[in-house]
C-alpha cells in the first residue's frame, strides 16, 4: 500500500492464513503499524497523535454528557448545571469536553503551523492537505455548535452573531440564515439542530481522519529536511526509516504523555480559565452582551472578519465596483472565509521547489512574522471593535492574505535556498555522529 | 532553532492569548483577595461557607434567588458540611418569596406554596429583577491584564468571588435617580451606578463562631460561600486533578526512559538501563 518499499505482512500460522485470505485485516493493521518513517522526524510530528487522542476524549466524553443532557431553550442551561452537581464525576466529564475542545484546536494550529513551516502541503502531500483543511473546518463548526449547547449568554450572542455571517450574502442571506436556523432567531428548532450535527460532524471527522492517514501513508511522512525517503530498493529505504512501531509509537505516547500532564493540570486546577464568564449566565435573548467574544480559538478569524469595516478603501472600491452588493459585513464574511481557503490553495500558491523551511533563509522570517500575526489577531480578535484594535486587526489581516497570495508566490522566485542533505540518513547522522555504522 | 522558538513562541502565546476570552468587563481595578480555595491545593474552610450561607439566607434571599443549587447539597463534603437533620431544618424554615417564579412548589389545598424539603432547590427569586446567585462567582471575571490578555489570572485566578467583595464593598455613599429608578455608585461595578441599594453594612448579622462581622470580613464570607456555590465540586476537582497528573508523570516519566533506551542503538547512544 505504500509508496516506499517495505517487507508486508506474512501470515504463519493456519489461523492467521485463514482470516487474512478471507479478510486482510491482519495484513491491513500490520502494515499500518509498521510503515517506514522517516527517522529524522523531530517533535513537531507528534500533534498527530494528540489530534487523534482529542478526536476520542471528545467522542467519550461527549457520548457520556449527551446521555444526561437536555437539548431545549428551557432546560439546557440547568441540564448542565445537573451534570455539574448532580451525576457522579459529571462535572470532570464536562470539564474534561470544554477543555478537550481547546486541546484539539491547540493541537490542531501547531499541526498546520509544522506542515506550514516544512512544507508539508507540497507534491505528493496536496490531497493530504486539503482532506486536513476539510478536518479543521468541519472541527470548527462542531467546536462552534458545542459552544452553543450549554444555552449561556455566550452560546447565545456567539450562535446569532455567526449565524448572521450567512445573512451577510447577497440576495439569498436572509432566506438561507432563517432556513439554517429553523426559524426568524436563535431559537429551540436552532438549538436542536445544533444538538443533532454536533453529534454526527465528529463522525465525518473520524472517517475524514481514516483517509487523511491513509493519504499520507502511500506518499510517505514528509520530515524535516523535506528530502524523500530513497525508495529504489527496501535497504536503502530502511536506512532512511525505522518503522513506526515501536520507535514513533512509544515516542508520541511520551509527547502525549507531557502534552496530558497540562492539561490535566489545566482541567483539575483552573478548569474555567479558557472559557467566558458570560457562559454562567443563562442565555437571554433580550440582554445582550457588552461584548460578543468567540472561544480563543476563533479568534484570529474573527478579527479578520471585523477588520475590514466600511471605512477601509478596499471595502469602498468593492462596494463601488459591485454597486453596493458587496458591503463591508459581507466583504468581512469573505474575508474571513478567504483567510482560511487561502491556507488550503497553500499547495499552489507556494512556487519554492524546496519544501522544508529549514533550507529557505528569506521564507523562515516571513513565515516567524507569520506566527507572530496569528498571536496578534488572535489578540486583537478579543479586544473591543474599536481603534487601535481595529487598525491593528487589518494590518494583521493584510499580512495575512500578503504572505499566502504574494510573500509566498515571490519567494519561490528570488530566494536561493542553501544546500540540502542528500537522504535523510545523512541529516540523522548529522544530528546524532554516533550513529554512523 | 529558529523554527523551534517561533513554534513554541506559538505555542505558549496562543494559549495566554486565549485567556483574554476570560476577561469580561470591568471598570475598576479589584483588589486580589487570599482566598482560601484558591491554588491546585486550597480548599474551602467550612465556617467560613457557613457564615457565608447565614449572610445568603438572613440578606441576600430576600431578592436574589439561587435556583441551580440543591438544599440538599449543603451537607455534602467539601460544602458547608451542615448536619443533615439541620439540613431538613434550614430547608423547612426557608422562605419563599416569589411564588410566581417558584410554580413547582405551589400547593393548590392550601394556595401558597409549600414548605421546603432538602430535596428541593433553593427558590428562584426575580421579585426585585435581581440576577440569580447559583453562578454568579463563576459569572464575572475580576482580572483581565495585563492588556486584555488575562495572563494575570494565572496568579490570581479568574477573580469572580474578589468581584463580589469588590461590589459589596465598593459603595461610595452617593445616589442619583433617573426615570424613577436609584441608582448607587458603586467603584466596582461597569458603569459605576448599580441599582442594587448597599445590601452589607458591617454588623449585618452575629456569627455563632464570633468571627469578626465589619463589612469586609462579611463580603469575603459571603463571596466563598457564593464560590461554592458556583463550584460546588471544586475540592472533588482538584483531587482528581493531582491524581491524574501524578499518575501521568509517573507514566510519561517510564515512557521518556523506554523511548531513550529504543532509540540509543540508533542514535549511536550507549544505554545503561
Amino acid at each position: 500500500m505504500s509508496g516506499i518499499p517495505h517487507d508486508h505482512y506474512e501470515p504463519k500460522t493456519g489461523f492467521t492464513k485463514a482470516v487474512n485470505g478471507r479478510l486482510p485485516i491482519i495484513g491491513l493493521i500490520y502494515d499500518t503499524l509498521m510503515i517506514p518513517t522517516p527517522k529524522n522526524l523531530n517533535w513537531m510530528w507528534i500533534w498527530g497523535i494528540v489530534l487523534a487522542f482529542c478526536l476520542g476524549l471528545q467522542i467519550v466524553t461527549g457520548i457520556v454528557l449527551v446521555m444526561h443532557y437536555t437539548p431545549h431553550v428551557d432546560l439546557a442551561f440547568a441540564s448542565v448545571e445537573h451534570i455539574m452537581r448532580d451525576v457522579n464525576g459529571g462535572h470532570m466529564l464536562r470539564y474534561l469536553h470544554a477543555n478537550g475542545a481547546s486541546l484539539f484546536f491547540f493541537a490542531v494550529y501547531l499541526h498546520i503551523f509544522r506542515g506550514l513551516y516544512y512544507g508539508s502541503y507540497k507534491a505528493p502531500r496536496e490531497i493530504t492537505w486539503i482532506i486536513g483543511m476539510i478536518i479543521y473546518l468541519l472541527m470548527m463548526a462542531t467546536g462552534f455548535m458545542g459552544y452553543v449547547l450549554p444555552w449561556g449568554q455566550m452560546s447565545f450572542w456567539g450562535a446569532t452573531v455567526i449565524t448572521g455571517l450567512f445573512g451577510a450574502i447577497p440576495f439569498i442571506g436572509e432566506p438561507l440564515q432563517t432556513w439554517l436556523l429553523g426559524g426568524p432567531a436563535v431559537d429551540n428548532a436552532t438549538l436542536n439542530r445544533f444538538f443533532s450535527l454536533h453529534y454526527l460532524l465528529p463522525f465525518v471527522i473520524a472517517g475524514l481522519v481514516i483517509v487523511h492517514i491513509w493519504a499520507f501513508h502511500h506518499t510517505g511522512n514528509n520530515n524535516p529536511t523535506g528530502v524523500d525517503v530513497r525508495k529504489t530498493s527496501k535497504e536503502e529505504a530502511k536506512k532512511d526509516t525505522l518503522p513506526f512501531w515501536p520507535y514513533f509509537v512509544i515516542k508520541d505516547l511520551f509527547a502525549l504523555g507531557v502534552v496530558l500532564i497540562v492539561f490535566f493540570a489545566i482541567v483539575g486546577f483552573m478548569p474555567n480559565y479558557l472559557g467566558h464568564p458570560d457562559n454562567y449566565i443563562e442565555a437571554n435573548p433580550l440582554a445582550t452582551p457588552a461584548h460578543i467574544v468567540p472561544e480563543w480559538y476563533f479568534l484570529p478569524f474573527y478579527a479578520i472578519l471585523r477588520a475590514f469595516t466600511a471605512d477601509v478603501w478596499v471595502v469602498q472600491a468593492a462596494s463601488f465596483l459591485t454597486g453596493g452588493i458587496v458591503d463591508a459585513k459581507f466583504f468581512g464574511v469573505l474575508a474571513m472565509f478567504g483567510a482560511i481557503i487561502a491556507m488550503a490553495l497553500v499547495p499552489w500558491l507556494d512556487t519554492s521547489s524546496v519544501r522544508s523551511g529549514r533550507y529557505r533563509p528569506m521564507f523562515k522570517w516571513w513565515f516567524a512574522l507569520l506566527c507572530v500575526d496569528f498571536i496578534v489577531l488572535m489578540w486583537a480578535g478579543a479586544m473591543p471593535a474599536e481603534p487601535p484594535y481595529s487598525t491593528i486587526s487589518l494590518i494583521g489581516a493584510a499580512y495575512w492574505f500578503g504572505y499566502f497570495f504574494v510573500i509566498l508566490p515571490l519567494l519561490g522566485v528570488i530566494e536561493k535556498p542553501t544546500p540540502r542533505p542528500a537522504t535523510i540518513e545523512e541529516d540523522f547522522a548529522s544530528h546524532y555522529p554516533g550513529a554512523a555504522e | 532553532m529558529i523554527k523551534k522558538l517561533t513554534l513554541s513562541a506559538l505555542a505558549a502565546l496562543s494559549l495566554s492569548t486565549g485567556a483574554a476570552l476570560a476577561a469580561g468587563e470591568s471598570a475598576h481595578k479589584l483588589h486580589d483577595v487570599d482566598f482560601s480555595f484558591e491554588g491546585p491545593f486550597g480548599t474551602f474552610d467550612q465556617m467560613q461557607l457557613q457564615r457565608g450561607l447565614q449572610i445568603y439566607t438572613e440578606v441576600c434571599s430576600a431578592c436574589h434567588g439561587m435556583k441551580f443549587v440543591p438544599i440538599r447539597t449543603l451537607a455534602d463534603e467539601g460544602g458547608p458540611q451542615l448536619p443533615e437533620d439541620q439540613v431538613r431544618a434550614y430547608a423547612a424554615q426557608f422562605p419563599v418569596n416569589d411564588e410566581a417564579s417558584n410554580m413547582h412548589l405551589f400547593d393548590y389545598d392550601e394556595g401558597a406554596a409549600r414548605p421546603l424539603t432538602e430535596n428541593d432547590h433553593f427558590p428562584a427569586n426575580n421579585s426585585q429583577n435581581a440576577p440569580d446567585l447559583s453562578l454568579m462567582a463563576k459569572a464575572r471575571a475580576g482580572f483581565h491584564g495585563p492588556a486584555g490578555t488575562g495572563i494575570n489570572q494565572f496568579f490570581k485566578g479568574i477573580g469572580g468571588p474578589e468581584y463580589i467583595v469588590g461590589i459589596l464593598t465598593g459603595y461610595t455613599g452617593e445616589e442619583k435617580v433617573e426615570a424613577g429608578t436609584t441608582y448607587y455608585e458603586n467603584t466596582a461595578f461597569s458603569t459605576g451606578w448599580i441599582a442594587m441599594a448597599p445590601p452589607l453594612y458591617g454588623d449585618d448579622v452575629e456569627y455563632a463562631d464570633g468571627h469578626s462581622t465589619d463589612l469586609h470580613h462579611e463580603a469575603e464570607d459571603l463571596a466563598a460561600f457564593l464560590m461554592w456555590a458556583a463550584e460546588p465540586k471544586m475540592m472533588a476537582r482538584k483531587k482528581a486533578g493531582f491524581v491524574a497528573v501524578t499518575i501521568l508523570v509517573l507514566l510519561t516519566s517510564l515512557l521518556y526512559l523506554s523511548n531513550k533506551k529504543l532509540w540509543a542503538p540508533h542514535k549511536g547512544k550507549e544505554t545503561t538501563l
